[in-house]
Order: structure tokens, then C-alpha cells, then sequence
């Protein structure tokens, strides 16, 4: 598990470098919180923040990533289509990682359609939504994933049904999808950790109550409600490729998933019925909680093989933006060939 | 529209029955998905062949079977490629258009027609060769599914005949539009004999078109805009591809597709050096591209009207956050959906300020098949060069179409992949901010992810020269005069106009795009029969350069032609011109759908410098006009 940071990681950086510009978001603001978990994700993990690319929407969501790893590139694009700029950015080189940061709105509502498709195409990508089902930025209107019959500040209750980013994230094909709380520390890190050694997309729906807009009495997405029905499903633990831990476990009641670079993710099992590779299972549990009114956390679904973006695309491994031009431009042979054939 | 167009035909004199070499078109009308396009194609490359200068016109429907559709073929001796207004050679092979497609013929015209439909009845100062290509076609094709795709093929005999293009040119053409299907090369073989032993026993030539052997296209090609734009990305080094289908530029994507499957695979790895995503929309495409030209891709897209109007959001973002990307506007008919798969120039004044706030665009605009291979070329080197998105403005006429051409150069110059940001030039400038100017040019140095230089936050909202979040009014100010300088040394650099001088001309000609192809024709049509001189200035970016006002200076009269309703390269060029510059200014516009042509431009200039102009026969065929039905 996570050593207590030190003075410096597995790459020599010390914390300071994995920081942010200071925030504008309010005080206590959930999305200050996922802010640090990435922060000491990627300082754990030893991630180099040089090949890191954050990406981002328009939001509340969106302005964090100005947050943290001050030494990473940054894209604040436009709203909802934080997608699409990211997925051009790993086509042009896939030896990056890339986050993406985005909120309720700027996924549920306007960014909908490259949410679905970037899903479909299981891009290497890390796609955050932080999600307090409210628009922060314009001073509190609901979006899409605001719960039937939650209330805003004025009384205005919401009386349509919500969409369940994890549901549809599984439904579309996503390969590691979770849920989390930006109140759970530990459950966060962990899996923030696991989705850097995933291949393939991470659908993180971390919920993330907003302190001024969302927080009272009758919300649904407030601090105290969500600590009330929040319905964890495992223990989540990682072990770094990096780091050779043993892990000792009563047979049959934590699943072992081995991720791509050869990490390990052990999930202790809270409700036995659950297969968190079996993506109908992951489905009924979804649903499950949904029904109770409580949000079902941790690894919801995961397959760790599956080939990504970039891989059914068969591109060369090296970025394809640094390739020489002797590579990309086809010899004069070439161009005859097609002129003759022309003629 | 110009006036000729809507002119009746009540004074329409009898064609002179001498000798017409090399010097006419050809209509075949059929009905869309009945394969005709092989043995068009088959008849367009004989033409070629036989040495004489060539080009076709597709005008189809957007429906994938059962509309009309007309394909047009010139033969041209001096080589004009544009639209002839006039039909002279009608193939009839769809009743529900033929009696319309006849009773619009000049007189003199001879119709091939399929003989069921008894056109003959309908006009006596026109020649008729009836065919009965149902009775022809069942001995040559024995399998019945394939008549109606064979049945078509009769024709071009038929023609190879009449017109006297050699049956050995016929089949070279055909070997080389069905390649290596044996069993398709025999049928059709076989088709074409039919067709040319019916007409050798039947007919007695009574009309006075000919094609005879010249030498005018030795090392000849015909390709189509998309093709030719195609193989320039290609050259260009382009990686990463994003596109949604849309007609009139899907076919520069899938041809794109093939050259590069063919071109680009690592032969060590098997691997493709490119990237070519069919994104879910174009906003996607658009985002993609300029995601992979923020991480340092070389990187396009390819759309049409409706596409370019949903990625205005983001075009202003790659014009404000500085992305280079490379976007094809193939253009065709608006507003809106509009006709889809006619042609237009219509996009160039929303594309030139595409998205909201004071933003604006380089624009590249190719005539040719030519220009589109090398403006292809041109556009990656100015979009890494100028860190903004670039537009390449052709249209369906260039991009669908057939055109003939010299074969393209190989590129020798070297490719600019613009101020990027090194260890050595760090050292030069002393501090980096991504948005400052340190050339003076208003071009900044960046850096990409991944490189090892000093990252930055890249963003739509305000920033400042460190590309820090900044709402300060100096901050702001600061930035776009910046972005107005850099686009003002973009005038010194973009592809100049062709300039054609006659010192003694009092009238000068703009043009742009395809409408080049009716400008040369006019303006020998306006000396030839009018002794009217002109010179010609033909645009090719927007940004104008210098070279657009000495023009304007040295005539006394300046027609802008236009494939648009609103004049907008005019308008583009009132911007900037003085008001005496303004005052000279006028305008020929087309805007019917289909490809402008020598006489309407001709004639327009005529009556508007007051000489009488005879009226002529309507442009096209008459059902091309009231065509409905299909989406």
C-alpha cells in the first residue's frame, strides 16, 4: 500500500513539483479535495508530470486542473468537449497520460455525446467527472445528474431522473469505471492509483458536494447526505507494480484484479454477490443502490485487457507528432506510382 | 444570378452543320445507382486518350438510387476544362427526365436515346439515334442481375462510333476503371462491342460532332479535387485525421484513407504512421484535430457547410489558444441543408470570421486539382507556422469532379513546422511566455506536451503573455493586437495571386476557385468576339496581399466573380480598401448550383459595360431545375 510520502518518490520529484497553482474555488469546495488525491496519486505512483496532459471542459470542474501538477501541460477547452481535444492530443502522442477533469453539467448535459463516444472508444484517458449535481459557475441551477425530487436552495424541486455516468460508462463499454466521494480519502487515492495503471479509459464519477449551491437540507448531492448513503462496496487496496507486497486474504473474500502494467488491485468484498468483471453484475448493483436512494462507491467495473484506442488504430509506438519526415512522407516513387496509375 | 440564365429561348438559331472537332459536350442522363458512372468514366478517359483535352461534371442528386443524375463530358481542342452551357451530345437514358432533357437541347443537338422512349416525335431540328439497349444487352450479359450495370456500357459504343473515338482507347479505358475483375473487363467488353455493331449497322452520321486525335494530353491525369487534396496531406506528412461523413468532402477522407493505407504502413512493423479517427460529429472532428495539433501532430479535417457552421466554437478556440489545424471546406449549397450535392462559393465570408469575438481566419483557396495538391501542402507548413487553424476553401465542382491536369511534383522544400520552442532558442530569447512576442512578428514560440520544454496551461478564457488566466483590460488588449499583427504577417505569406496584366485592358477581373476555369474562357470569349481586353487577377488566401490593390489601381473597372447571392469576396475586399478602390468595384455572381460557365460571365460583363447581349437558350437541362424528392 501507499508509503507515507517522503522527501522524494521512485523518480527522485519531491511533492512540491505535483502541486498546483493556489485555487479560486470556494472554501471547502469537494473538487479542492480530488485536487489533492491527484496530487498525491501521481507523486505515489512516480508519475512523471512532464508526460502528463491535463484536460479539461468548461466548470467549476474544469478550472482544476490549473490546480495541481503545475509542471504538466494544460488544455482548458470548451464546454463539454474536453473529449475530443483529448483524444487528439493522445493520438498525436500516446506516451502521454492524460487527465481529464469535467463536471456534472459539462458531461451529463452539453458534453453528453463525446462522453458516450469517448467511452465507446476506450481511449487511454483518465475522465474525472466531479460531480455535485449542480452548475457551480452560474450560481447553482441543477443539471443532469441532480436526483428526482432533490431540492435547490429556493425550494425548486427536480423532478426528472437523473443519468447515472458509472451505468452509462459501463453500458458503452468503458473498462475501469468507479465511484467515489471526495469525503473518502482513502478510497480515492486507491483508486485514482489503480486508474493510472490501467490501460484503456477510467470513468471516475467522483461525487463532490458544492458548498455554496448544493449543500442544504432536501439536496441529495450535500456533504451530509452523501456521507449517509454512501454504500461502499469493497475495501479498495492497490499494491504498485513498483512496490512487492504480499497481500494475505481469507479466500472468497477479496477479488485480485491484475492491471496492465502489472500492479494489483485487491478489492475486499463488502456484499459477496458482487463481480466487479462481470459487467451485468456491476449493472444490477448500480441499479441496486440507485433503488435504495444510496451511491454504491468503489470499483464498479472493471477489464483490465481489453485493447484501447490507440491499439485498434495500430499505430507505430512512437508519438506519431515527433515522427521524422523521411516517415511520414512517402518516397517520390510513391507519388509516380499514383500519377501513373492516373494517366 | 446572371441574366442569361433565366433568358426564355424564343430566339434560338439553327446550329451551322459544318464539321465540330473536338469542341462540344456530351450529357448522359441516367438514373442515380444505375451504375452509369463506369461507362462514364470509361468514355471521359477514351476522350483523354485520343489526345484531346477533357473533363466531366457529375450533377447528382443527394439520394443514393432512383433520382436523376447527369453526367456532362467537354471536349475541348483549346483545352477549356470549365462548364459549356450548351449540351450538344445527349445520351437519354432515364424517361423520366428525357422529354424535358430534349425539348432544352439547342437545335442542331443529336440525342442517343434508349428506344422505348420514342423521342424522335419530340423535335425535328435535332438528330436521333434510337438504341434499343434492353434487346442489345440480354446476349452480351447472360446473368440478368447484371444487365442493368453492363446495359449502360452499350452506350459508350454506340458513341465510340458517332464520334469516332478509336474502340482500342475504349478498352484501354475500361481495363483501367475495372483494373484487375477479369470477369467485369469481359462483359463490359462485350457491351461496348454490342454498342458500337448496332451503330456501324443502323446509323448513317448525321450530326457534326467529332473527336479526332490531337496531341494535347501526353502525361495527362484526371483526378478529382478531394483525390488530389488527398495525396497533398499525405505529402504533407499528416498524422492524425478526424472527419464525419458530409457530401461534397467525404471522398477527401476515404481517398486519404487508401493512399495512406497504401503509403503510410512501417514496413519493419507493420504499423501505421497516422492516426484517422471517423469522429462522432464534427465538433469532435474539429477537437480532435486540435488536441493532436496542440501535442505537436500535423493534423486535418475535412468537411463541408453544416459542418464548418458547428465548428465555429472551436475554431475560435485554435484562433485564441493558438492550435495549429488544417480544415477542408469542400462547399456546397446553403443555407442550411441547402443542395447538397451542387456546388457553391458560398462559405468564405462566415468561414473568414468563423466563431464569435473579433476572430479571423486564414483562408487558402485552390482553382485547381493542381493547387489542391500543393495548397494542401501549403496549409500544414502555415498552420504550424501561424499556430491557428486553416481553412482550405474548395468546392464541389473541384472536389467531385474529374479534372484534367499536369501530373503532380514531387514536394522538394522542406516542411516549416513553425516556432517551436528549443533548448538553443531559450537560450536566445532569455525568458519564454507562450503568448509572447519576442520576433516582433506576433508569432510566439510553444512548446508541446511531451517535450521536455516548460509546460503551459492552454486555454480559451483571457490570458496573458505567460498564458496565465487574466482578466486585466492591458492584458486582454495585449493579446489580440497581437493576434491582429500576426495575421497581418500572415499577408506576406500566404500564396500570392496569379496576376495576368493586359496593359492596354481598362477592365480587370477577380476571381477565385473554380470559377478560374470560367474566367480564362471569358475573357478569350470577350477579346475573341468583342474586342474586349481584360486582365485577371485570380485570389488565392485571405488574407488579400499587396498585389490586390496595385491591381485595383491599374483598371478603371473591376468585376468580381463570384459563385455566392451576396458578392462575398466584394465584401471581404471593402473592408479593407479605400473608398475610391470601393467605387470601382463589381460584381458577376452565379449561384444556381451548378458550376458557373464562360457565357454567363461573358454576357454579364457585356451588359453591364452596356453592350447589347443576345439572349440565349436556358443553361441546362430544364428537369435539372425542378428535380425534387430525396434528402
Amino acid at each position: 500500500m501507499a508509503t507515507a510520502p517522503i522527501k522524494v518518490n521512485r523518480i527522485g520529484l519531491e511533492p512540491q513539483v505535483y502541486k498546483g497553482g493556489k485555487t479560486t474555488l470556494c472554501a471547502g469546495c469537494g473538487h479542492n479535495a480530488i485536487s489533492e488525491r491527484i496530487i498525491e496519486a501521481f507523486y505515489e505512483m512516480g508519475v512523471d508530470p512532464r508526460q502528463v496532459v491535463k484536460l479539461s471542459g468548461i466548470g467549476c470542474s474544469s478550472k482544476s486542473p490549473a490546480y495541481f501538477l503545475g509542471g504538466s501541460h494544460g488544455f482548458n477547452a470548451v464546454h463539454g468537449r474536453m473529449p475530443s481535444v483529448g483524444t487528439g492530443a493522445m493520438l498525436a502522442n500516446q506516451k502521454l497520460i492524460a487527465i481529464g477533469i469535467s463536471g456534472d453539467g459539462d458531461t451529463g448535459a452539453i458534453g453528453i455525446g463525446q462522453f458516450v463516444h469517448l467511452m465507446r472508444r476506450n481511449l487511454p484517458i483518465i475522465y474525472i467527472i466531479e460531480d455535485n449535481g449542480c452548475y457551480g459557475l452560474t450560481k447553482g441551477q441543477f443539471s443532469p445528474t441532480a436526483d428526482l425530487g432533490s431540492k435547490l436552495k429556493n425550494g425548486v424541486v427536480n423532478d426528472l431522473p437523473p443519468i447515472d455516468t458509472c451505468a452509462l460508462a459501463v453500458e458503452l463499454g468503458a473498462t475501469f469505471v468507479a465511484r467515489s466521494f471526495s469525503g473518502d480519502k482513502k478510497q480515492l487515492l486507491a483508486l485514482l492509483k489503480a486508474a493510472l495503471s490501467h490501460r484503456g479509459t477510467v470513468m471516475l464519477d467522483v461525487i463532490s458536494p458544492c458548498v455554496t449551491f448544493n449543500d442544504h437540507e432536501g439536496s441529495t448531492k450535500s456533504y451530509s447526505y452523501v456521507k449517509d448513503h454512501d454504500d461502499p462496496l469493497e475495501e479498495v487496496s492497490f499494491v504498485p507494480f513498483f512496490e512487492d507486497i504480499s497481500v494475505d486474504y481469507e479466500p472468497g473474500t477479496t477479488q485480485e484484479v491484475k492491471m496492465h502494467d502489472g500492479s494489483r488491485l485487491f478489492l475486499k468484498k463488502l456484499d459477496e454477490a458482487y463481480d466487479p468483471t462481470d459487467k451485468i453484475s456491476a449493472l444490477r448493483t448500480l441499479h441496486e443502490a440507485s433503488r435504495r436512494g444510496e451511491f454504491a462507491t468503489g470499483h464498479i467495473y472493471i477489464e483490465p485487457d481489453r485493447d484501447d484506442f490507440l491499439r485498434l488504430l495500430n499505430v507505430v509506438d512512437e508519438p506519431l507528432a515527433s515522427l521524422p519526415l523521411e516517415r511520414t512522407r512517402p518516397p517520390k516513387a510513391a507519388l509516380d506510382e499514383i500519377m501513373e496509375g492516373l494517366r | 444570378m446572371s441574366p442569361t440564365d433565366v433568358a426564355p429561348q424564343e430566339t434560338v438559331s439553327p446550329r451551322s452543320t459544318s464539321r465540330v472537332v473536338n469542341d462540344f459536350s456530351i450529357q448522359v442522363a441516367t438514373v442515380n445507382g444505375s451504375g452509369s458512372q463506369t461507362a462514364n468514366l470509361v468514355l471521359l478517359r477514351s476522350i483523354l486518350l485520343m489526345g484531346v483535352p477533357v473533363s466531366g461534371k457529375n450533377m447528382f442528386p443527394s439520394n443514393i438510387a432512383g433520382l436523376p443524375t447527369w453526367y456532362t463530358i467537354r471536349a475541348s481542342k483549346r483545352g477549356y476544362i470549365g462548364r459549356k452551357k450548351e449540351v450538344d451530345f445527349l445520351v437519354a437514358m432515364n424517361a423520366e427526365t428525357a422529354k424535358e432533357d430534349v425539348m432544352t437541347l439547342d437545335a442542331g443537338a443529336a440525342v442517343v436515346y434508349d428506344e422505348p422512349l420514342k423521342l424522335n416525335a419530340l423535335r425535328s431540328d435535332l438528330t436521333f439515334y434510337p438504341v434499343p439497349f434492353d434487346k442489345l444487352v440480354t446476349p452480351v450479359c447472360p446473368d440478368a442481375k447484371l444487365r442493368r450495370l453492363v446495359r449502360n456500357m452499350i452506350y459508350d459504343g454506340v458513341l465510340a462510333k458517332l464520334l469516332g473515338i478509336d474502340m482500342s482507347m475504349m478498352e484501354q479505358a475500361l481495363a483501367k476503371q475495372l483494373g484487375k475483375k477479369a470477369k467485369a473487363v469481359t462483359l463490359n467488353q462485350g457491351a461496348l462491342k454490342a454498342g458500337w455493331d448496332y451503330a456501324e449497322a443502323t446509323f448513317t452520321k448525321q450530326d457534326p460532332f467529332h473527336i479526332e486525335k490531337m496531341n494535347e494530353t501526353a502525361g495527362k491525369i484526371l483526378i478529382e479535387g478531394n483525390s488530389a487534396a488527398a495525396i497533398g496531406c499525405m505529402m504533407a506528412g499528416v498524422t492524425v485525421v478526424a472527419w464525419y461523413p458530409i457530401t461534397p468532402s467525404s471522398s477527401l477522407c476515404e481517398s486519404l484513407i487508401g493512399y495512406m493505407r497504401k503509403y503510410r504502413i512501417d514496413k519493419e512493423s507493420g504499423k501505421a504512421t497516422f492516426a484517422i479517427v471517423q469522429a462522432e460529429d464534427e465538433i469532435a472532428s474539429l477537437g480532435m484535430v486540435i488536441g493532436a495539433g496542440w501535442a505537436g501532430a500535423r493534423a486535418m479535417t475535412a468537411t463541408a457547410g453544416p459542418g464548418i457552421s458547428l465548428m465555429s466554437e472551436f475554431a475560435g478556440l485554435g484562433y485564441y489558444a493558438e492550435t495549429p489545424a488544417v480544415i477542408f471546406d469542400v462547399q456546397r449549397v446553403g443555407p442550411s441543408t441547402g443542395l447538397p450535392t451542387r456546388t457553391a462559393q458560398g462559405d468564405l465570408l462566415s468561414t473568414a470570421f468563423l466563431s464569435h469575438g473579433d476572430t479571423k481566419h486564414i483562408l487558402l483557396i485552390p482553382s485547381s486539382v493542381e493547387e489542391c495538391y500543393e495548397l494542401s501542402m501549403d496549409a500544414f507548413d502555415l498552420a504550424e507556422r501561424f499556430q491557428t487553424p486553416i481553412f482550405v476553401m474548395m468546392d464541389l465542382d473541384l472536389g467531385m469532379n474529374n479534372w484534367m491536369s499536369d501530373g503532380f511534383k514531387y514536394p522538394t522544400r522542406p516542411i516549416d513546422r513553425g516556432k517551436v520552442l528549443t533548448a538553443d532558442v531559450m537560450k536566445k530569447i532569455g525568458e519564454w511566455g507562450r503568448y509572447k512576442d519576442v520576433d516582433g512578428d506576433g508569432i510566439p514560440y510553444r512548446t508541446v506536451p511531451g517535450d521536455g520544454m516548460p509546460a503551459f496551461f492552454t486555454r480559451g478564457s483571457g490570458h496573458n503573455a505567460k498564458a496565465q488566466y487574466s482578466e486585466r483590460p492591458d492584458d486582454y488588449v495585449h493579446n489580440v493586437d497581437r493576434l491582429a499583427r500576426k495575421f497581418d504577417t500572415a499577408r506576406a505569406n500566404v500564396p500570392k495571386p496569379i496576376v495576368d496584366t493586359n496593359r492596354e485592358a481598362k477592365i480587370g477581373i477577380i476571381g477565385y476557385g473554380t470559377s478560374h476555369w470560367a474566367i480564362t474562357e471569358s475573357r478569350d470569349q470577350l477579346r475573341e468576339e468583342t474586342n474586349v481586353k481584360t486582365s485577371y487577377l485570380r485570389v488565392r488566401a485571405y488574407p488579400f496581399t499587396e498585389e490586390m490593390t496595385k491591381f485595383i489601381d491599374a483598371h478603371e473597372r473591376i468585376y468580381i466573380v463570384e459563385q455566392n447571392r451576396d458578392a462575398q469576396l466584394a465584401a471581404l475586399l471593402r473592408l479593407e480598401l479605400t473608398p475610391e478602390r470601393i467605387t470601382k468595384l463589381r460584381s458577376v455572381l452565379h449561384y444556381s448550383g451548378l458550376p458557373i460557365d464562360a457565357r454567363s460571365v461573358s454576357d454579364d460583363i457585356l451588359s453591364q459595360e452596356g453592350f447589347e447581349v443576345a439572349r440565349r437558350s436556358t443553361p441546362t437541362p430544364g428537369s435539372m431545375g425542378s428535380m425534387t424528392g430525396g434528402e
